[in-house]
């Protein structure tokens, strides 16, 4: 299927989504995410920061889709033709859905884990204006620990469902979710009840602002002084992909291992890129002299 | 003359019962479906009739049927839309608490036609006295034959469930209530794919408004060709109209598509005027989310012709100097009214409605219902009226259900047509009175 995005043309398989076939043209074209994650299900949709304008549907319709809509979500038919960046209506609706992500956000980056690698910093860099319009009182929750090794900070959340999915395609038996709607709803578990499941871990890094951390390393460091590291270790139950951050010889955090192009074993498809809690917490404090793991690379620069 | 359809028995004793609704008539469009027509037949009927949903949008009906999918061996659903929380709108309750017969009849009617062997309704919670008496009258049905096993020795069976909701606006739209009536939480599906292809369950599915399928009965009774001379061009037939606000007879009442809007305020026949001798200043046509316009936009159009009361007369001029049918929610507002603070009524439902899923809609509405409200307080500047305009036209076709454009149309339109009212709260600074409402400052 051929399509044209920004007046690149490429041919892409069926199925393929508007977002897929521009991230193969490359990242001049390809449009801010914040709620879609590949490997999730039916993930994305949802922030609204990826919309692009369809200015032909097909060969075979030509009409242009009079309302834009989320690439990530909608499939590329054979002759479509899309704008992205070279669309100043796209840039300037991009914009408006930059601040409604910001304007209830607390801002508190200094203090937030996740700064330096948060996706809503990035994107407020890239497509945000500089100041607020906004001049309410923001949203505020009290912060809650869910189980023993993640706290929940919903002022930071963006509802991006992407830990609702992540729970949900992964654990069984819900007890994550949405409670409440509009700008009250909030991520929850059952009556708080800790997330217990081995892989509940999972929705710490697929938490793309600070909403979702680390207990083990809740301002331990900032992680531009950390180095990653992958590595595997062997497991029976996941992929055993883990990025080791490393403070000089210390272990000071686990995560899952983000490899864009790697080949999974077809026993982990639906784990991949997905730990178990025995590597998250089990191999923090080790030196790097341990057993069972096997280094990748050297050292990742770009996270 | 007007001609009623769906409320033409109203005032007979007893028409909520199933004996009095059979006495005069009823259930003769299930009659002649099964004895006489196949279930294409009873589409093409509808199609002919030039029918359009009755629950907002308009969408024809005949159509919409004939988009479900037929896949072999997968069960086919309708589902009845009676979910009614449009602010202004309160017709659905009145046909179901009246003549509830008549939907269940037009239930049956169109499952027949579509292949559906189980159909839902989805009412809202606050109804549950009215699921109450649906209920009442599926039992009566279910004990004199017309629904269960081989209605009417046709081989037909059907079984119809009332399902009460909890009282979200949004599983009014259609994918919100699939989700709720699957058990999950009201959030609305991301489309394609439609319900026609995969909805209840994954399965094809229609979701038809209440007022839509009860008017299926007369279609198919009196054939889709007569149903088509009723009203005016495309818009035909007859519609429940709400009418509420700074009327001398508000109330429900059955119109004549085509009918004047003028004579429909001011006639005795219908709203009787405007109370207490006042004038006309506003309406709100169809329902909370379309766009409000000014007595002389609402009775003619801008090339100065009659406005009337059809799909096609209340577009004319499109959203600069027209408005929408929609769900017939007829809100009238007399010259006292303060069109902001009857903004601010309606974008603090909108907020609270929100379901929350997308970041235009979930963050847009609060600010856009706490900007209005700064006018009230006298806290707004001049310049808030362009930033609340900036704002609407952010959210407006960003998001993944309407509720985004419910939501912002109504303040777009307020600004496009009483944006001095909104200049002269901000230079007067003046406080106005609303009751029950928690203000929300700004903290800078
Ligand atoms: C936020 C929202 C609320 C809605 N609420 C209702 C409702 O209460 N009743 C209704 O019939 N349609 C409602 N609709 C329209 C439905 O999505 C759908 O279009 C309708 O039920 C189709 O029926 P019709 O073709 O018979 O009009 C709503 C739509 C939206 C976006
Ligand atoms: S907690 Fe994080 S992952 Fe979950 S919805 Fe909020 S932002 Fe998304
Ligand atoms: S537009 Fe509003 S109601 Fe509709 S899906 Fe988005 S957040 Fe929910
Ligand atoms: S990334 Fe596509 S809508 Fe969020």
């Amino acid at each position: 299927m051929k399509v044209t995005i920004d007046g690149i043309s490429l041919d892409v398989p069926q199925g393929t989504t508007i977002l897929q076939a521009a991230r193969m043209i490359g990242p001049e074209v390809a449009p801010p995410t914040m709620c879609y994650y590949s490997k999730l299900k039916t993930s994305g949709g949802y922030c609204r920061t990826c919309i692009v304008k369809v200015t032909k549907g097909s060969n075979q319709n030509p009409n242009p889709i009079p309302k834009p809509v989320a690439s990530c979500r909608t499939e590329v038919l054979d002759g479509m033709e899309v704008q992205n960046v070279t669309s100043s209506e796209v840039l300037e609706a991009r914009k408006g859905v930059v601040e409604f992500l910001l304007i209830n956000h607390p801002l508190d980056c200094p203090v937030c884990d996740q700064a330096g690698e948060c996706h809503l910093q990035d994107l407020g860099y890239g497509h945000g204006a500089a100041s607020s319009r906004y001049e309410f009182k923001r949203r505020e929750y009290e912060m809650i620990d869910i189980g023993p090794h993640i706290k929940l900070h919903m002022n930071r959340c963006i509802l991006c469902y992407r830990c609702v999915k992540t729970a949900e395609q992964i654990t069984n038996g819900r007890v994550h979710g949405v409670m409440h709607r509009g700008d009250a709803a909030e991520i929850s578990t059952y009556i708080e009840q800790a997330l217990e499941n081995d892989f509940s871990g999972n929705v710490i890094d697929v938490c793309p602002v600070g909403a979702l951390t680390d207990k083990t390393y809740r301002f331990k460091q900032r992680v531009w002084f950390t180095k990653p590291m992958d590595a595997h270790r062997n497991c029976k139950t996941c992929s055993g992909q883990v990025r080791l951050w490393l403070k000089g010889e210390q272990v000071v955090r686990v995560t899952r291992a983000k490899m864009p192009g790697m080949k999974w074993s077809p026993l982990f498809a639906i784990h991949a890129d997905l730990i178990i809690k025995k590597h998250r917490i089990g191999l923090l404090k080790v030196p790097l002299k341990f057993n069972g793991i096997r280094l990748y690379h050297k050292t990742i620069t770009s996270t | 003359m007007a001609t009623t359809l769906l409320l033409k028995h109203i005032a007979v004793p007893g028409i909520k019962s199933l004996d009095v609704y059979r006495n005069m008539g009823g259930y003769a469009s299930v009659e002649k479906a099964l004895r006489t027509l196949t279930p294409n037949q009873v589409t093409e009927e509808v199609k002919k009739s030039g029918l359009r949903g009755r629950g907002g949008a308009g969408f024809p009906t005949g159509m919409k049927w004939g988009f479900l999918a037929k896949p072999e061996g997968v069960p086919r659903y309708l589902v009845c839309n009676a979910d009614e929380s449009e602010p202004g709108t309160f017709k659905d309750r009145y046909l179901m608490e009246h003549i509830p017969h008549a939907l269940i009849e037009g239930m049956i009617t169109s499952s027949y036609a579509l292949g559906a062997r189980k159909s839902y309704i989805y009412i809202r919670g606050e109804y549950f006295y009215v699921s109450r008496i649906l209920q009442h009258a599926i039992d009566e049905a279910y004990a004199a034959g017309w629904l269960g096993e081989n209605i009417l020795g046709s081989g037909f069976s059907h079984d119809c469930y009332v399902q009460v909701g909890a009282g979200a606006y949004i599983c009014g739209e259609e994918t919100a209530l699939l989700e709720s009536l699957e058990g999950k939480r009201g959030n609305p599906r991301i489309k394609p794919p439609f319900p026609a292809v995969a909805g209840l369950w994954g399965c094809p599915t229609v979701v038809n408004n209440v007022e839509t399928i009860a008017a299926v009965c007369p279609i198919i009774t009196m054939g889709g060709e007569a149903y088509s001379k009723i009203g005016i061009g495309k818009s035909t037939g007859t519609k429940l109209i709400s009418a509420s606000g700074h009327i001398n007879k508000p109330g429900v009442y059955e119109i004549e598509l085509g009918l004047p809007v003028e004579e429909f305020i001011f006639s005795d026949a219908y709203c009787g005027g405007i109370r207490n001798g006042r004038k006309l200043k506003a309406v709100v046509a169809g329902g909370s989310s379309v766009p409000i316009l000014p007595a002389e936009l609402i009775l003619k159009t801008a090339q100065g012709e009659p406005r009337l009361m059809s799909y096609e007369s209340l577009a004319e001029g499109g959203f600069q100097t027209g408005t929408m049918l929609g769900s017939g929610g007829f809100i009238v507002m007399d010259d006292q009214t303060s069109i902001v603070k009857n903004l601010l009524t309606f974008a603090r439902f909108y907020h609270h409605e929100s379901c929350g899923q997308c970041s235009p809609c979930r963050e847009g509405t609060g600010w856009m219902e706490k900007l209005i409200s700064k006018f009230l307080s006298g806290t707004a500047h001049e310049s808030d009226v362009d930033l609340l305009w900036d704002i609407q036209s952010k959210i407006e076709g960003k998001t993944i259900c309407p509720l985004g454009e419910a939501a912002a149309w109504p303040v777009a339109a307020a600004i496009r047509h009483f944006k001095s009212e909104f200049l002269e709260l901000a230079r007067n600074k003046s406080y106005v009175e609303i009751n029950h409402y928690k203000r929300l400052q700004p903290v800078s």
